[in-house]
């Protein structure tokens, strides 16, 4: 009962919310945020509870939702739901705290704001814990809803047109996965009883080419989520119009849900055809590697640049997961969970600046560090975990993505490599013109972070870098995951493995 | 020649029966009962009328039986769920139907002359539509039981004669609504005329006038091919019109747009049922077994309605119009189950049609409360902003039409997975394919009305929303906890439905 109470905590609060009448604003955040820690405290206990030797799903819950179908509501978690999970419920008291003046810009109240933040919480766990395709698919698709209406309705510039280009490019891939879906439901009901139970769905006898299509049905999908060149257009887009705390759940979180699925659902129901496409998908992120990063150079907005790197970010994230071997899985998650907090740092961050600042162009700040030292120097921490710096978060996670590649595929390892280069690119010539250099007219009387702004951050930068120094117990829940994803996709590790530590 | 005095089963048939002896009481109260107390007397019979049918029909909702009169009816599982699904319908739409300022003071009055504006003064209304509806509905009712091409036929009339006239009964634009009718009415008889046409073909095809006795042939596969064919095509024709599909859907934007608009919903609705239901009955049941003759051209035809109307539906200004399209386009995705011709194809209909029926109720409801001083505002740029003026009117049609895009946790999406898994399971693999596509096209201009409404601001020329009636009130918030009812607990409907749903034959 564990995933469903999780699930039930924000709708419970949606509901405390939905009461209180629509002027009452600080009673509001305020129930809000205790929800989101109460939904954080209950996840960490369960935490404590997981066993990360056993590969097995745990936690499961299973109730029969719509026979005719042979649909269940089946929830349960392996190591990398949970960290997915974890990312999720620690990132949103954050974001509640962190934007709590954010929504009073939009155009709708500051009710439906926390209402639909709340409703996105339940989704998100919803969608890592889910165990049937069925419900997975369900949550994957409305959970587009409540992020629509958070960058159309809280959103500054061009927001309705971000928001429907997000909206339009997910429901597109969606409905390719819902074909998909659809062939698996009735090849598994001419086998032997329709399902979507995971398990029974990955066994199917199908034609390979049949397999390959169902394959591209379901990758297309998370390929647009997670945003693979060529797919990425809407994020930056949305990323520029979204709020700070909507990028930071949309870039952080939802986007995850992309390369979650790849190893849930494209590894281990097509692993033929995912090793089809692997030379392809291989190039595909590589190519954002290298594009992410140098469209990054050349951004002068603060937080297109930020969507960019994420591009980057993500290439890496999925050159992990189809490299094949388990340092590459283990790197990949694990960064999933640093990028969740490195590029909530920055946008929070950054966002922090922009509203001080009234403006977004990276040339407008200068000299902050004089200014608002402090925050100046989360702004460059945060750059330099989204650098990879060795000692912080993402270092460990990109090193071992770029091992777990190298030791396959070293040609696309050593190209990867560049996107490092150019990562010291993208994030020292901002650090440089925004932080250092002469005060620019306009910044004198900037305010430093205050102490709620200085509270939301912390926990971030706490964990960007104590897991720099101290990996392992992250690394003790996902290797196990990864290593059992890799075995049954009937791979072993080509060179000799220390075991990813 | 003796004659054989007809045996009826009263109590299969009391459900028509309680509709036609309505719709006569009403006619009487037209002529008996004074004006003053005419429209609420109307409104308590007709739902009365609905209301008891709808009774009845749940106690006999296991029974089965070709024998109900004569062998031209049949009650089965398919023909009570349809029935029952025509009547939550037209009782829904009775709801919004009863707010009479949607219809003209007058019908035979000329727009404009002096006999029209002395009946408007003097608080004329056409409360004739009470029992017109009865007896389209009773039409509704026996089109899709029907054994007979004969039956069928009639029923196919009864069903249709009042929709044209009530097509014409605009208090507002009247000459649009007016030639509106007259474009349904001359279409529907081209398309009647077909109709019979085939009828007569397949007469001569089978000898026989009952289903069962065409099937007979089909299946001993004896008769002249051709007849069977042009039979085949003409009764298709006929049933493709009513239905709206490519090519045959010319008429559905003008008669919908010009049409008062909860004639508009009903119509939509409850004849998309119908006609659906006995579609699916003659296909599945006669025509199945030379379903190699007709499965690639309804594939076809599915294929190109699909991307027509969501492709046409892109480009309307009109949210009438708009709904007109994506109804063309939903008729695409309802052929998908005709065309898959087994048992999840029969049961994913009959859901369909439910879901589909209530919402389109609940919007058509929507946009009558949609106004300016001068009647409904149907273009879609005046309805900007209107998510900020009334949030809840708002939220409910962006709540039907993320049905309508088939989003998941609303009756759409299971509705459209259902009809879809079916259809692929029976190959029909194109098709899903197309379904797919246009869903993903149809989205977009759903979403976009969503956008106007919310994400844009307000225009400054006094469009403001009616406060609801209490009874088109009720009418949308049914529709729209059963749009989302459905969605997120579609269980129990879907297992009633595969219960009952069997044809007998």
């Amino acid at each position: 009962m564990w995933l469903t109470l999780l699930m039930a905590l924000p709708i419970i609060g949606t509901g405390v919310i939905a009461i209180l009448p629509k002027k009452n604003e600080q009673a509001i955040k305020q129930i809000a945020l205790t929800t989101t820690l109460i939904v954080l405290a209950v996840s960490l206990a369960m935490a404590t509870r997981f066993q990360p030797d056993n590969v097995e799903l745990q936690f499961t819950e299973k109730y029969s939702w719509i026979p005719s179908f042979g649909i269940n509501y089946a929830l349960g978690i392996d190591g990398l739901s949970l960290v997915l999970i974890l990312m999720s419920t620690i990132l949103l008291p954050v974001v509640v705290l962190a934007g709590w003046n954010e929504p009073q810009g939009g155009r709708w109240s500051v009710k439906n704001y926390y209402v639909l933040i709340l409703v996105l919480e339940t989704m998100m766990i919803g969608v890592f814990a889910a165990t049937d395709l069925f419900l997975f698919y369900v949550i994957f698709e409305a959970m587009l809803i409540p992020v629509y209406f958070l960058i159309g309705g809280y959103g500054s510039g061009e927001r309705s047109a971000a928001a429907i280009k997000f909206l339009i490019y997910s429901l597109f891939g969606g409905l390719l996965m819902l074909a998909a879906i659809i062939a698996l439901y009735v090849i598994s009901s001419s086998q032997g009883g329709a399902t979507f139970d995971l398990a029974v769905l990955s066994g199917l006898q199908m034609s390979s080419t049949t397999h390959n299509l169902l394959f591209l049905g379901f990758f297309i999908a998370f390929a647009i989520k997670a945003p693979l060149w060529p797919l990425h257009t809407w994020l930056p887009d949305a990323a520029d119009s979204a709020t700070p705390a909507t990028s930071v759940l949309l870039l952080g979180v939802l986007d995850k849900v992309g390369t979650f699925g790849m190893i849930r659902y494209c590894l281990t129901l097509f692993p033929e055809a995912s090793k089809t496409f692997t030379p392809l998908i291989l190039v595909l992120a590589v190519i954002s590697i290298v594009y992410g990063a140098i469209l990054a150079i050349g951004q002068r907005d603060l937080k297109r640049l930020i969507a960019f790197t994420s591009i980057s970010h993500f290439g890496f994230i999925t050159m992990g997961i189809f490299a094949m071997t388990s340092q590459g899985h283990s790197g990949a998650t694990l960064y999933m969970f640093n990028h969740g907090f490195s590029t909530a740092a920055l946008f929070l961050i950054g966002g922090w600046m922009i509203s001080r600042r009234g403006s977004s162009t990276i040339a407008d700040f200068g000299g902050l560090q004089r200014i608002t030292p402090v925050m100046a120097w989360m702004f460059f921490l945060a750059g330099m975990s989204s650098l990879a710096l060795p000692g912080l978060s993402s270092f460990v996670s990109e090193f071992l993505v770029l091992v777990g590649t190298f030791t396959r595929y070293p040609v696309h390892a050593v190209i990867a490599t560049f996107g490092i280069v150019l990562a010291a690119l993208y994030i020292l010539i901002p650090v440089q013109k925004a932080l250092h250099g002469p005060i620019t007219p306009g910044n004198e009387n900037l305010k430093d972070l205050n102490l709620r702004e200085k509270i939301a951050i912390a926990p971030i930068m706490a964990i960007i870098l104590v897991l720099g120094f101290y990996p392992s117990p992250l690394l003790n829940v996902i290797n196990p995951a990864a290593s059992h994803v890799i075995t049954q996709l009937g791979f072993s590790d080509p060179a000799p493995s220390n075991g990813g530590k | 020649m003796s004659f054989i005095s007809p045996t009826l089963d009263y109590t299969l048939l009391s459900p028509i029966l309680i509709l036609l002896g309505g719709a006569l009481i009403g006619v009487l109260v037209e002529a008996f009962v004074s004006k003053a107390l005419r429209s609420s007397t109307q409104l308590t019979l007709t739902i009365g009328t609905l209301v008891l049918s709808l009774a009845q029909l749940w106690k006999i909702r296991n029974e089965q039986s070709m024998g109900a009169a004569m062998g031209s009816v049949v009650i089965d599982g398919p023909a009570i769920l349809l029935q029952a699904s025509i009547l939550i319908i037209a009782i829904l739409s009775i709801l919004v139907i009863a707010d009479t300022d949607h219809f003209t003071a007058l019908a035979a009055a000329l727009p404009g002359s002096e006999q029209e504006r002395h009946s408007i003064q003097t608080g004329n209304q056409v409360t004739e539509v009470y029992p017109l509806t009865l007896f389209a509905i009773s039409g509704m009712m026996v089109f899709p039981v029907a054994t007979d091409l004969i039956t069928l036929f009639v029923a196919l009339e009864m069903l249709s004669l009042p929709l044209y006239l009530m097509a014409g009964l605009s208090r507002r634009r009247r000459l649009a609504s007016q030639e509106a009718a007259l474009k349904y009415f001359l279409l529907g008889s081209f398309s009647s005329a077909f109709f019979l046409f085939g009828m007569a073909y397949l007469y001569g095809y089978s000898a026989s006038v009952s289903l069962a006795g065409i099937r007979e042939s089909v299946v001993g596969g004896s008769g002249n091919d051709v007849l069977l064919l042009l039979g085949m095509a003409f009764i298709s024709i006929g049933l493709l019109f009513k239905v709206g599909a490519v090519p045959f859907h010319a008429w559905s934007p003008d008669v919908y747009q010009g049409a008062p608009t909860p004639i508009t919903g009903f119509m939509a609705a409850a004849t998309k049922v119908a006609a659906f239901g006995a579609m699916l009955r003659i296909y599945y049941t006669v025509f199945a077994n030379a379903e190699w003759s007709w499965s690639p051209v309804i594939s076809m035809i599915a294929i190109i309605t699909m991307l027509f109307g969501s492709f046409v539906a892109l480009a309307q200004r009109d949210v009438k119009r708009m709904l007109a399209y994506s109804s063309i386009a939903h008729a695409g995705f309802l052929l998908s189950g005709v065309i898959a011709l087994n048992k999840s194809g029969l049961d994913a209909s009959i859901f369909y049609l439910f879901a589909y029926g209530v919402a389109t109720v609940g919007a058509f409801a929507i946009v009558t409360l949609v106004r300016d001083s001068s009647g409904e505002v149907t273009d879609l740029n005046r309805w900007r902003g209107l998510g900020k003026r009334s949030p809840w009117v708002a939220s409910a049609f962006a709540g039907f039409l993320l049905a309508f895009a088939g989003i998941p946790l609303t009756s759409g999406f299971i509705g459209k997975f259902s009809i879809f898994s079916a259809a692929y399971e029976s190959g029909a693999k194109g098709v899903v394919f197309a379904g797919v596509l246009s869903s993903a096209v149809a989205a977009f201009f759903y979403i976009r009305v969503i956008v106007l409404m919310f994400f844009t601001d307000p225009m400054q020329d006094g469009t403001s929303v009616e406060i609801p009636s209490a009874l088109t009130r009720s009418s949308i918030i049914f529709s729209i906890l059963v749009t989302i009812a459905l969605g997120v607990f579609p269980a129990p409907l879907l297992s009633f439905i595969t219960t009952l749903a069997t044809f007998i034959r």
